[in-house]
């Protein structure tokens, strides 16, 4: 039984239909990259997964539970399935280590201490535990997305979804961010990662997941989908990626 | 290089033969106005409020203390002189160098000398504002300083209206206090979401329009005489200060409430969408992450409702509790001289601007440190 797992789910904002019965499980330890153009639905399939939107089709399981539909609690979920912002979203009048604490220690119900050992740990991962009493606004984008990540995953989350986590950072500062999330990979963290980085796409995923208004075009292995793609729309977008040279 | 002259002021070349985009700045007249202007100005000051003490009909220290003042404050008027004169001397700076050919050194020292001049005129307006003031308390027989500000009246009054004000401080700390969590409830209820709190929401849109309504005075009236006429169990047996407290909690609520609520409207969705990402329910969601930005945010606005509050407590007057201002009125009455009201307008004054300077202080700091900006 697959960890996750996206059964045919639909999802509409009034009349426009963003998903259009997406598919798609997701293995203990599996990282899973979503590619596609703005627009093609990939943030919306992981604000679903997060029950931060409603779906109005389709079913998403975790565990075998049934995670989707009204009655879910989704505080419950949330607490297994981290997810991270494209704009970081960090808590702008708590310091990064209260921003780091807080949801362990309000929801998970850990001591204060416990929590603030625990954040420790986590910072240093992330290369920031001398910033532990400095503030959102003071830090670089790139290190707001770090404690962003640090947050999440404080709550120790079975599964990470990463929402282009670096559209919103100055280029020379997405390999730091990277390169945390590869380390994550490497210790075997399931991730769903939302991402217009191909060559970190590749290099990270198991599987890639093409899609393309509302569906998933085209599933495969990283070396499949970048080397011979069969379906003719991912193969207009990767050579146009590739051609804007971002791979 | 092909340059076409309509686009330029003036066509001056300069001897290198190089076209310049621009003459300097006209300054000659405005500096040559200026000195004009000031020495009005100081002619005022020094002929009119000398003219009026000399007529003063005070015991002759008084007398001598306001010549004084006055010869002090026209020489200060005087000193405007200086930048007047410095303009001009740079005007003529600026047409020498331009006659020379400098015609960017010129437009330094024109752009100098119109600076100086506007500066003159700047000062000399806030100058005349400052003597208009002292003709005003001049006047009749400085009548006004008599009537609003004698010394003796305020010293006679002061210990008892000090005294007073404690009713009025006590009524503004208590309704400040009820009103932020009054205020808080409205607004949380206002503003939130879903089917189930429509009726709630309902109430508290109802409550909001009608007590921002109400005129203050009237609330006040109709509290503070009929709950004790209607014998409502409770609230009738409560001192008349507890009835003025409720009244302006009742009022003042209803405005804060809408102050709340575009705070709690301002923090961006994605805010909530991180708390709830998290695993916060709705109300920790509010409670650790909405309101505190929000009440940050609104903390200006806030405290202009609470220092027009802290005024409302003078009409407690109409409910028969002597505050300052009634105590003042007594001492006017008896005395037939209004000193004692300027003295508690003074009070209220003393007792506002350090909480303004304490938001500033509050505003600048959070801003430093938390990027979260007020309205």
């Amino acid at each position: 039984m697959a960890l996750l797992e996206i059964d045919a789910v639909r999802k509409c904002y009034s009349d426009d239909e963003v998903l259009k019965g997406v598919s798609l499980s997701v293995d203990s330890h599996e990282v899973v990259c979503l590619i596609g153009a703005s627009g093609s639905g990939k943030s919306t399939l992981l604000r679903c997964i997060n029950g931060l939107e409603t779906i109005e089709g389709g079913q998403i399981r975790f565990e075998g539970d049934v995670v989707s539909g009204p009655g879910v609690n989704f505080v419950e979920l949330r607490r297994q399935i981290g997810l991270v912002f494209q704009s970081f979203n960090l808590f702008p009048h708590m310091s990064v280590m209260r921003n780091v604490t807080i949801a362990p220690i309000k929801i998970g119900g850990l001591s204060r201490s416990a929590a603030e050992e625990r954040a420790r740990v986590l910072l240093r991962r992330v290369g920031l535990e001398e910033k532990a009493n400095a503030y959102p606004d003071q830090l670089s984008g790139g290190q707001q997305q770090r404690v962003a990540i640090a947050r999440a995953m404080a709550m120790e989350p079975k599964v990470l979804l990463l929402d282009e986590i670096t559209s919103a950072l100055d280029p020379e500062l997405v390999n730091e961010v990277l390169r945390l999330v590869r380390d994550l990979a490497e210790q075997g963290m399931t991730m769903v990662i939302a991402t217009h980085e191909m060559g970190f796409a590749r290099e990270v995923a198991n599987t890639i997941c093409f899609l393309h208004d509302g569906q998933i075009l085209e599933m495969g292995p990283p070396a499949q989908i970048f080397e011979a793609p069969r379906e003719k729309r991912t193969q207009t977008f990767l050579r146009g990626v590739l051609e804007a040279g971002t791979i | 290089m092909e340059a076409s002259t309509e686009v330029w002021a003036v066509d001056t070349a300069t001897p290198g033969g190089v076209r310049r985009l621009a003459p300097p700045p006209r300054s000659r007249l405005l500096s040559a106005f200026s000195v004009v202007v000031v020495v009005a100005v100081a002619a005022a000051f020094w002929i009119y409020p000398l003219e009026s003490v000399r007529g003063l009909e005070t015991p002759s220290g008084w007398k001598t203390g306001a010549t004084v003042a006055v010869i002090v404050l026209a020489a200060l008027a005087s000193l405007l002189a200086i930048p007047a004169i410095h303009a001009v001397a740079l005007s003529f700076r600026a047409r020498r160098l331009e006659s020379s050919g400098d015609i960017v050194g010129a437009r330094h020292v024109a752009a100098r000398a119109r600076e100086k001049a506007l500066r003159t005129f700047g000062f000399a307006g806030a100058a005349v504002v400052v003597l208009g003031l002292i003709m005003f308390l001049l006047t009749n027989n400085a009548a006004f300083v008599e009537t609003f500000l004698s010394w003796e009246q305020i010293r006679r009054s002061a210990s008892d209206i000090i005294h007073a004000f404690w009713l009025n401080l006590w009524i503004a700390l208590a309704s400040e206090a009820l009103i932020l969590v009054v205020a808080l409830s409205l607004a949380l209820v206002r503003a939130s979401p879903g089917r189930a709190m429509a009726p709630l929401r309902f109430l508290a849109i109802a409550y909001i329009d009608v007590f921002r309504a109400i005129p203050l005075i009237i609330l006040l009236y109709l509290v503070a005489f009929g709950i004790p006429i209607a014998e409502i169990p409770v609230l009738s047996d409560l001192p008349t200060p507890w009835l003025v407290v409720i009244a302006l909690t009742v009022t003042t609520s209803a405005y804060v409430a809408e102050v709340f609520r575009s705070g709690i409207e301002t923090v961006h969705w994605s805010q909530t969408a991180a708390a709830k990402s998290l695993g916060f329910s709705t109300t920790q969601t509010w409670f650790h992450v909405v309101v505190p930005q929000a009440f940050r945010r609104v903390l200006p606005p806030l405290l202009s409702y609470f220092i027009g509050l802290q005024k409302d407590t003078a009409l407690v007057l109409v409910v028969g509790a002597i505050d300052a201002f009634g105590m003042a009125k007594i001492y006017a009455g008896n005395y037939f001289n209004l000193s004692s009201v300027t003295f508690v307008a003074i009070v209220f004054i003393l007792a506002t601007i350090p909480q303004t300077r304490f938001v500033d202080y509050l505003i600048r700091r959070q801003a430093r440190k938390t990027g979260v900006r007020a309205l």
